[in-house]
């Protein structure tokens, strides 16, 4: 009996240094446990072109950041150039309910006040009309004309005509 | 009133009675707006640009100051003597050169006058009014070369509108020498803009005396204001404003202040225009989908839709008669004016030369139509069109020439126009002779409006 205890406490001491030799030899060389996976929803990159996701609106790389449809002299008809800027922002308020927009529509400074009131009303009413076209719920939309009173660009010349040509999409609520 | 000697004028003494009128309703227009509280806007300074050769000679002698009130700095006999050499048709003397200074008919020696080679000279004083209340101003219009004397008025003035009485003066003289009445004693409304696209930018629309003096601000707004448009008996003013974020059409009265919105239906409410009985107002509203002229009834509320076209059709103008509207319209194509009756009936166009003629104001009875004007190049100027010899005159030699507005009695029309980058007024006479500028010290100045005659 005597004996046998003390055949069991050298088993135990053996076993003791046993693991302590392996906790000492093991430790540097054991590998980082791995982070735990990222939950798949912080992995999703922003597609410039999901032209329903809000952040779009404030994304440099996304036509949703781009407000402005530009017009020739006494036009009012939307170029092609401008028709995937007016196309972006039909899907994000299509696919955004609570989503409100004012179209802006303003002119050059030349001819009169008056008629460049109806003229920008003219270039604000050419883009409701396609957004409309393209299914967006025509209540959602509201036209404003400024004529030439609130120009971005005050130089009498044909640089800064350009620019104040323009129907410009302001949301007041996304 | 007293009328002391009529030799030539005859109409003097039905003129005369109709300014006791004028003058009662000028003192109570002065009022509410001196009692606006908000700070005087910059002075406009006016410039002759070009006279006429051979403008007449004239001479106005220094009133003689007979009143227990304190003599203001401008006298009478100044203001006429700016007035008259402004209209580019008279050739005021200097007072330095007057070796004489007569203030009653007797004093004058018509040979010095002769000899000084002027064909007119005005004489007068200034009294304390036989009843206390206010001043009264003497004077004595004489044909230096006749001996003559062609007018001779005693013109009451209220406390303090000195300037006003001496414009009266010079709308007497005007005619009785021109033959048109003046329009001196008249007011103008314009639009100031500063800080022009910064961050503390303002518009004020503000209403000042036709030479400049007394400017008053009527509305100020972070929004545009655009468009005013006075009532015929000058106490109103209609504007657009889109203080509320979108165009609206309101009327605000001179004199109490007051201000109702008369037009806020959906898209533009733009363009008013008095008609001639002033119960009416024609407006252009885009609420049918495109601008249409439409007439508003400020009596009763209703609505009457003019034009029903696809087309922009605004600027609408009253003729005289109150029986027509002159009106842009770009139905066939683009901007020309067009005309129709005050139904909407009769529907014509009125100007087929150059590619854009819009903004008609119209002056001397609905013969002459001043436009906005431009034959295809970029340039936009004042041109008249002449409606009996259905001719175009190009008058202005800007190139964003805009907002003409005639006088009341059609000699010379307002505009606005560009010079360095800002907005400037400018007037021209309907004959082109005649240049002036109205320059303020700071802002851009536009939107100019020329109120009638106030009686």
């Amino acid at each position: 009996m005597k004996t046998a205890l003390r055949f069991t406490a050298l088993l135990m001491l053996v076993a003791f240094l046993a693991a302590c030799a392996r906790d000492v030899r093991e430790e540097p060389t054991a590998p980082e446990p791995p982070p735990p996976p990222p939950p798949p929803v912080e992995v999703d990159r922003l597609d410039p072109r999901d032209f329903t996701d809000p952040r779009n609106l404030d994304n440099p790389d996304s036509l949703l950041n781009q407000r402005n449809v530009y017009f020739e002299f006494d036009r009012s008809n939307v170029r092609a150039q401008y028709m995937p800027i007016v196309e972006a922002h039909a899907a994000f308020i299509r696919a955004n309910p609570s989503a409100r927009v004012i179209l802006e529509g303003h002119t050059d400074e030349r001819g009169s006040r008056e008629y460049n009131l109806g003229l920008g009303e003219r270039r604000g009413t050419s883009v409701r009309d396609l957004m409309v076209g393209a299914g967006v719920p025509a209540r959602q939309l509201e036209v404003v004309s400024f004529g030439e009173e609130r120009p971005v660009c005050r130089e009498s010349n044909e640089d800064c005509w350009q620019r104040n040509r323009r129907t410009t999409i302001v949301y007041t609520a996304r | 009133m007293r009328v002391f000697l009529n030799e030539r004028l005859n109409s003097s003494s039905a003129s005369t009675a109709s300014a006791w009128r004028g003058l009662l309703t000028l003192a109570l227009l002065a009022l509410p707006l001196l009692a606006l509280p908000l700070l005087a806007p910059a002075q406009l300074r006016i410039e002759i640009v070009d006279g006429v050769e051979g403008a007449m000679p004239i001479a106005v002698v220094p009133f003689a100051w007979e009143s227990e009130m304190p003599q203001p700095a401008s006298g009478v006999a100044d203001i006429v003597s700016a007035n008259l050499r402004r209209s580019g048709l008279f050739e005021p003397m200097a007072q330095a050169q007057m070796v004489e200074r007569p203030t009653r008919p007797p004093e004058v020696r018509f040979g010095t006058w002769r000899l000084l080679r002027v064909d007119h000279l005005i004489i007068g004083r200034v009294l304390d009014a036989p009843d206390g209340i206010g001043q009264e101003i003497e004077y004595h219009l004489l044909d230096v070369h006749s001996g003559r004397i062609l007018l001779s008025q005693a013109l009451p003035v209220a406390p303090g509108d000195l300037r006003f009485g001496a414009h009266r003066v010079s709308d007497a003289i005007y005619e009785a020498l021109i033959g048109i009445p003046g329009a001196f004693a008249t007011r103008i409304a314009y639009v100031v803009v500063t800080d022009i696209g910064g961050p503390d930018e303002l518009f004020e629309l503000v209403v000042a005396d036709a030479d400049g003096y007394n400017p008053q601000t009527v509305v100020r707004n972070t929004q545009p204001l655009l468009s005013p448009a006075w009532s015929p008996d000058g106490r109103r003013l209609a504007y657009v404003s889109f203080a509320t974020g979108r165009s609206n059409v309101v009327v605000q009265d001179l004199f109490t202040g007051q201000t109702d919105i008369v037009s806020s239906s959906r898209g533009i409410n733009g363009a008013p225009a008095w008609s001639p009985d002033g119960r009416r107002l024609a407006v252009s509203l885009s609420e049918g989908g495109s601008p249409d002229i439409w007439v508003l009834d400020l009596e009763n509320g209703r609505r009457q839709q003019l034009t029903h076209h696809w087309s922009i059709n605004t600027e609408p103008e009253w003729s005289t008669d109150g029986r027509r509207i002159f009106f842009t319209s770009d139905r066939a194509g683009r901007p020309q004016i067009h005309v129709m009756n005050a139904d909407g009936s009769n529907l014509e166009r009125v100007t087929f030369e150059g590619r854009f003629n819009a903004r008609p104001s119209i002056g001397m009875e609905d013969r002459f139509l001043a436009v906005i004007h431009s034959d295809g190049n970029n340039d936009f100027r004042i041109a008249i069109y002449d409606r009996e010899n259905e001719r175009l005159r190009v008058l202005s030699n800007g190139r964003l020439d805009e907002s003409p507005s005639f006088a009341p009695n059609g000699s010379m029309v307002l505009y606005a126009a560009r010079e360095n980058g800002r907005g400037v007024l400018a007037a021209v006479s309907a004959d082109g002779r005649i240049r002036q500028r109205l320059v303020a010290s700071e802002g851009d100045v536009r939107e100019p409006a020329w109120s009638p005659i106030i009686r």
